[in-house]
């Protein structure tokens, strides 16, 4: 039953970005009759490996209107302003060299893929911070960091509001 | 309006630049990929903003569909980006790439 509704729930998200992609094909109404029939298929095959890799370890919270906000306004919000203030300091170091680099290990407690997928992806994102490895059985993260101010850091000092943000959009 | 444009594209450009300027004066592999991954990331979310403003600007069913796909883009962008980058990083690690002058390396005293 489960397998089922991850394979519907990949189907309906691959339909959706494929009719995103072909919207104003049709004469009379939004799309041709082609576009949607050639959309479903594409839809139905591609959502078998999806479900078969992407939902292993079955997050079906994230199907959950209200965390597709908050990541939207996460996105817009706190990230974009972290990401913009880390690429002045990059900037910064481009220009004179001031480095000191090094990889730091953090422990932010995620427990669900999609979490630890979310806050890789905003660190890595994010300049002058760089995940290396993810300890898969410990959630530790390995983090390339620019400017190494104190080697064994707390998840805040690195990455500051990320992991709070990761578990309140996927746990 | 047009200047809206241009003051985007501008920035972009210079995020770009910077990061292809990154990509001499850094060290070593993992430094590098901070320049030429992040910054280039940053400068293209401007460049995409342009078009996607030009296209709202120009409105009707030719502009609209070029600000969506361009948001698409974005999208696509935002989720490839980091991982293509991390991917990078982790096999740089794996061959044995050490990172140059670094003060601390834990990931090797893991092994």
């Amino acid at each position: 039953m489960r397998k089922w509704g991850a394979w519907a729930a990949s189907a309906v998200f691959i339909y959706i970005v494929y009719l995103i992609l072909t919207l104003w094909t049709g004469k009379l109404g939004l799309w041709s009759p082609g576009e949607l029939i050639a959309g479903a298929v594409i839809a139905v095959l591609g959502a078998i490996p999806l479900a078969e890799v992407v939902w292993k370890r079955g997050d079906a919270r994230l199907l959950q209107p209200h965390r597709w906000i908050l990541f939207i306004f996460y996105l817009i919000g706190p990230f974009f302003l972290s990401m913009a203030r880390a690429n002045f300091d990059v900037a910064y170091r481009v220009i004179t060299g001031k480095i000191k680099p090094g990889i730091v290990r953090f422990q932010p407690h995620l427990k669900t893929d999609f979490a630890r997928t979310l806050l890789a992806n905003s660190i890595t994102l994010t300049p002058g911070t760089l995940t290396v490895d993810v300890d898969d059985d410990t959630g530790e993260f390995y983090v390339h960091w620019i400017y190494v101010r104190n080697p064994d850091p707390r998840p805040e000092e690195v990455c500051g509001p990320f992991p709070a943000w990761a578990r309140r959009i996927a746990e | 309006m047009s200047a809206l444009f241009y003051l985007l594209l501008a920035i972009g450009t210079a995020f770009n630049g910077l990061g292809a300027f990154a990509l001499m004066r850094f060290p070593d592999v993992y430094t590098r990929i901070h320049g030429a991954t992040k910054c280039t990331t940053f400068g293209s979310i401007f460049s995409i903003l342009a078009v996607v403003a030009y296209g709202f600007y120009k409105g009707g069913g030719e502009g609209g569909t070029l600000a969506l796909h361009a948001l698409l883009a974005l999208f696509f962008l935002l989720i490839t980006n980091p991982t293509g980058s991390h991917a990078l990083a982790r096999a740089a690690h794996r061959a044995g790439v050490k990172p140059v002058g670094a003060v601390v390396d834990r990931l090797e005293e893991k092994k």
